[in-house]
Formats: C-alpha cells, structure tokens, sequence
C-alpha cells in the first residue's frame, strides 16, 4: 500500500489509462500548461503531449459538446472541469445528449466519457463555487455519478469510470486534493461501480455518507464511540447505481438510519435514500430515517454563517442522538 | 430635463408587411446558382438518376408522413424537410461514404439520404420496433451510425459541439474523414455556435458546419432574430466561408465537393450558409402567419426537384415517361413504408429498460 494524496491517486488512475487505451485523454481549462488547477493533471503533459492533454477555452458547453462528439466517434474523452459549478454552462451537453444519444438511438450510440473535477463546497467561496450537483445530475437516467471520500477508491473508481461505455460523472472534492490515504498498490487496481462499501463497522444506527461528508461522519462517529454508540458508516461511492442492498443489510442489523448530505436538502440524496429505505426495510426500523444536509440556503461568504451552514460532526451527533432517542 | 416621447419604444423589428411596397418579401436572397453542367461537375447520367430519386423519395416520404400524422397514426412533433431536399442530397453525393453527418430535429430527408429505408424511417415515425432507432427516438431522432449518420438532435444548436466532436475524433486518429454539422438560422444564434468555432479555428478541425439558412427560426424571420449576414459569422474566427444556393442540387454538389476537398486537404473548418426554403411550416402545429403565401409561391418557383426534372428532360437523359415511372415506383416504396410500419409492432414494453444501465437496476424501475 502506497500513501497517496488524492489528486495523485486520480492522476495514477488517469496516468495508468491513458498508457494503457491511446483513445483515452483529457481536456479541460489549464490541464496541459498550467498542470492542472489543481495539479492532478501535473505531469501529463511531459508525458502524453498536447495531442492527449488539451487546453480549452474557458467554454464549458463547447469543450463538454465536443468531448460528446469524440465519445460517440470512438475515442474515451476525460473532460475536467475547473469546478462542477461551471459545469452548469455545459448540462445541456451532459443532461440533453450524452445521457441520451443512445438510448434514443436505439442503442445505436455510446458516450464512454468521463466529466471529471471539484464538487461541493470549499473554503468561503460564495455561492457560486459551493453547489454539490452529484444528486442533480443522478436524477437523470443514463448517468453513472461517483462522489468519492477516499484516494483508494479515487484510484479504482476513476480507473473504472474511464472504461465504463456510460457517461460517468466523477466528482471529487476541493478541500480533499491535498488529504492522504492508503490506496491499493495491486496492478490495475479497479473498483467496480455501483458497489458500495462498510467502512466502519457498528451495531447501533448506521450512517450512510460519501464525499467531503464520510469525513464528517467518521468524525461524530469517534465521538459517539465515547459515549458508548456503535456507529456503522457506509459510503455508497457510487450515487448512481446505487448500491442498496449494501445500506438496507445494514439497517436489518442496526435499526436506524442517519444520511449525511453535502447537498441542499429538497429531492436531494438524502430524500432518495430516506424514501428507499422505508420502501424496502420499514419493518426494520426502529425510529424515523433523519437526515443532515445543508439548509435550503445559498452559500454564505462571512466565515461564521458559513461554518454553521455547513453540516458538520456535531450536526450528525445530534441526528444520531434522535434515532437512538438518547436526547 | 423632460424625455423626448415621440416613440413607440420596441425591442424588437416588425415582423411581415413592413417593407412590402407592394414586393413579395422574400425569407433569403439565394446567389446565382452554378452555371456548370453535369459532366463539368462530375457528374454522371446515373448520377443524376439517382439524384433526382432520392430528392423525389424525401419529398414523398414526407408528404405520406404528413398524412399518416393527420390520420392521427402517430403523435409528436413533424418537422417536414420539403423545399430543403437539394441540400441534403447534394451534400451526401460530395462527401464520402464515411463521412460524418449530424444535423437537428428537420432529419428525415438526411436520414433517407444515408441509407435509412422509406421501411424504417417510416415505422420509426409511427414508433415502432422496426424504426431505425427501434421506436426509441422519433421524428426528430433518426439515426444510422453504421452509415456515419451521427442523428438528428432536438435542442437547437446543442448538436454543434457535437459535431466538432467527431472531427476531433477523426483528426486524432488521422482516418481521413470530414465531419459535417447542419443545423438551422434559428441556431446560429446560440452560444454553443460561437464556442465550438472558436476552438474548431483554434485546434484546426476537419469540419463543415453548415447552416440551412430557410428564413426562418420557427415562426421568427432571420432579419428579427439575427443581426448582419448569417454567414459573415466565420469572419470573427478567421474560418472560411461559403453562402451556396440551396434550391438547386448542382449549386450544393459542386460546393460541398470543393469545400469537402480543401477540409481534406488542410484540415481546417469551413462555415457554409446554403440558403433554402422550406415550404411547410417549422411543424405540423404551425399556422405560418408570419410569412406571406406569394413569398412561398415565389420559392415554389424553382423547386429544386422540378429544376432537376427540367434538366433531365432538356439534356434528355430522361423522358417524360422514364420519369413517370421513376416517380410511381418511389410512390409505391413510400406507399409500402406506411403499410409496414402500420403492421409493424410497437415495441415490446420489456424493451424500456433497454440500451441503459438501469436495465440492471430495479429498484428504480416503475
């Protein structure tokens, strides 16, 4: 096992699949010259050339429409884009065709692609930088949406995305590039989408979170610990397909259910899994599904209404505390 | 100090009868179209055959669909491509057959050209399981990728990025293909447009875009919806330009065929205006009160498939009766495409969750 940093485990996985499939490269703003935005482009250039690591403009709807006409042409396209805020100038590409060019064919068309880069919020950056759209795009059908919290799956879910024949949207977080963790030293190293994982085992509620929000999560739940509370945290890596057996397993075993979500509450992720689970284990349940989310508020810049707005350990803690009735 | 009010404030430029004098305004000024006769072009005698009876099937493929649609055996929008049929022949002729074509919701009359049958673009108008694209798509998406017919897309402009997309994928495996992008008057306004020439200039793309100029953006003349000339777009990136007469299919072969070449040759973007007129309205549930009924008889005028008649007639390639008889056969194959559509069968419900990942995923299916 290697330690890693996250943006060096998804360019690993970019690395190793762009050696691997010469149809694979990636575009965006500032991935060649600059070495990324975020720097899990540095490198690529020097090795791969301007042919395979393209600077755009800074027209997301063009470079996103032009990287759907390449998927569909054959090649296996990485759009980045600077932050999936920006991306909104480019969901007419993502939401009007590339979810669904084949299926309206027929299945005449495929769009292996990956759009790829920052969800969520970061530090103090307005409401425009801070939207979490991984449960927006998984509302529509034809898009694979990976949120991840770890550089292991980073490296094996990127790896998997980038071969998938689906448009996958694969969002990582800001403020996680520079966080380290283990990842897998195994040669081709794949994690396969839509299969969730138990990160920490429990008895007593289950949490499910994924993204920026897992940390939030094994956070309260170290806390919890002390007070005598076993929490079971899933991350479901995968938004879309969702792994659901995975969280209701879980919940026939712990009774209860906390959903921590980095998105706006209404008809969000949190909604779908609290729906899903009274669904498909309602019997099981010993106290209503509570979810943490961001209020149905934009973001705030001033340094205080921005922590309170978004969702942190003791947010979860007070959940959990609810399920268990330990208030 | 007081506003002057002496006028009316709009935003926007009056729509018929304000320039008439007594004139037939007229949608798009059309250049002269080529002088060259067929040999100079190229062209053979059963060239101009099958020409003639590919324009003739798409006028009557769409003419029958009108029907069936009135009829009430299918539903949907119906963009009819009548008036337009020289472009979309033309153009097929002067490429190669594995050249790419992608163009918006007006498809049926390209899809025809490209290898779909009068069978299966029929019964995907009545959503069956024998239409090209499987009953899935409809009128305004036909398909054949195996023909390199890339589609017909329904968000005005959001093809044209598309369609920069599969010239970079031919430029980055250096196959020789050229793609080539239609989309209407009504698209050059978007800001896709304008994004995906600035970085087809930039990366020197294999690409014609090209805009049907028709005059109108749905109910909206192009003069009130867009400023200057159309193809005076190419300027500001520095792309060559063309504006062709789109009305008369040698006009649009023998451009298109240079035009196809130099793209060949330099790898580098074209922006071509080919000015045409459709003759029915932007769908079936236009009433066109926003054009004359003399601006259509005008067009009417030069038809393009009635020019290409005459021309085979004065040449004598064809006689009165060779052509009669060209033309009843078409009408029976169209005839024959509404039978077996009718008696095709929609598709099987289980094929839903077909050509998606959520095949595999119950818990979301209803």
């Amino acid at each position: 096992m290697a330690e890693l940093q996250f943006r060096e485990a998804i360019r690993d996985a970019i690395d190793e699949e762009m050696a691997r499939d010469e149809k694979v490269f990636i575009m965006g703003e500032e991935v060649a010259e600059y070495n990324g935005a975020y720097k899990v482009t540095e490198g690529l250039l020097d090795k791969y050339g301007f042919k395979r690591v393209i600077d755009t403009p800074i027209s997301e709807l063009g470079f996103a429409g032009i990287g759907v006409g390449a998927a569909m042409n054959g090649l296996r396209p990485i759009v980045e884009f600077m932050t999936f805020n920006f991306a909104v100038l480019a969901a007419d590409q993502i939401i009007n065709h590339a979810s669904k060019a084949g299926y309206m064919t027929g299945g005449q068309i495929t769009c292996p692609m990956v759009f790829r880069g920052p969800n969520a919020s970061a530090g103090q950056l307005g409401a425009t930088h801070s939207v979490a759209f991984d449960s927006t795009y998984a509302h529509f059908p034809g898009l694979k949406v990976i949120y991840v919290s770890e550089p292991d799956d980073a490296k094996g879910l990127m790896k998997a995305a980038i071969r998938d024949d689906n448009p996958v949207l694969f969002m990582e977080s800001e403020q996680m590039y520079g966080m380290k963790g283990e990842v897998s030293d195994e040669e081709d190293y794949i994690i396969p989408i839509g299969k969730g994982k138990i990160k920490r085992e429990g008895s007593d509620v289950t949490i499910v979170a994924h993204g920026k929000m897992y940390h939030v999560a094994k956070q309260a739940a170290a806390q919890l610990e002390k007070d005598g509370v076993e929490c079971e945290i899933i991350d479901p890596r995968t938004v879309k397909p969702l792994d659901l057996p995975l969280i209701i397993d879980s919940i026939k075993k712990t009774n209860r259910c906390v959903v921590v979500d980095e998105a706006h509450p209404f008809a969000g992720f949190a909604a779908e899994i609290g729906f899903l689970i009274q669904r498909e284990a309602f019997d099981y349940l010993d106290a209503p599904v509570q979810r943490v989310t961001l209020p149905d508020v934009n973001a705030p810049f001033a340094k205080n209404l921005f922590d309170a707005w978004l969702p942190d350990a003791k947010n979860v803690i007070d959940a959990v505390n609810q399920v268990t009735y330990r208030n | 100090m007081a506003k002057k009010k002496d006028q009316e404030i709009t935003f926007a430029p009056k729509g018929i009868g304000d320039e008439k004098d007594g004139a037939v305004q007229k949608g798009v000024d059309l250049p002269a179209p080529t002088k060259k006769k067929h040999k100079a072009l190229g062209l053979s005698e059963e060239d101009l055959k099958a020409m003639y009876e590919q324009m003739y099937l798409q006028r009557r493929f769409e003419e029958r669909a009108m029907q069936q649609y009135q009829k009430g055996k299918f539903g949907g929008f119906l963009h009819l491509y009548i008036g337009q049929e020289a472009v979309s022949t033309g153009t097929v002729f002067a490429l190669n057959d594995d050249d790419d074509i992608i163009t918006a919701y007006r498809d049926h009359g390209w899809g025809l050209c490209r290898g779909i049958s009068a069978n299966e673009g029929m019964a995907e108008l009545f959503g069956k399981k024998t239409g090209c694209s499987k009953g899935k798509g409809g009128s305004m998406h036909f398909a054949k990728t195996e023909n390199h017919f890339w589609g017909g897309y329904g968000i005005v402009g959001g093809h044209i990025p598309i369609g920069g997309g599969l010239a970079f994928a031919n430029k980055y495996n250096d196959n020789g293909r050229i793609s080539t992008c239609f989309f209407g008057d009504g698209a050059v306004d978007q800001g896709a447009l304008h994004e995906t020439f600035n970085m087809s200039q930039l990366w020197k793309l294999p690409v014609i875009y090209v805009v049907e100029n028709n005059g109108y953006s749905m109910g909206t003349a192009a003069k009130r919806h867009t400023v200057a000339e159309i193809v005076d777009r190419a300027k500001g990136y520095g792309m060559k330009s063309a504006v062709v007469n789109g009305m008369d299919v040698f006009s649009v072969y023998e451009k298109m065929n240079e035009i196809a070449e130099d793209v060949r040759k330099n790898s580098e973007p074209w922006f071509v205006e080919i000015r045409t007129y459709r003759y029915r309205g932007h769908s079936m549930s236009d009433p066109q009160k926003y054009r004359t009924k003399e601006e259509l008889e005008e067009y009417q005028k030069i038809d393009p498939i009635e020019r290409l008649k005459t021309y085979l007639k004065d040449n004598k390639i064809l006689s009165d009766d060779e052509i009669q008889e060209i033309n009843d056969k078409i009408e029976q194959e169209v005839l024959d495409a509404v039978e077996f559509a009718d008696n095709s069968d929609f598709p099987d419900e289980s094929e839903l969750y077909d050509d998606m990942f959520v095949e595999d995923d119950p818990y979301f299916h209803i």
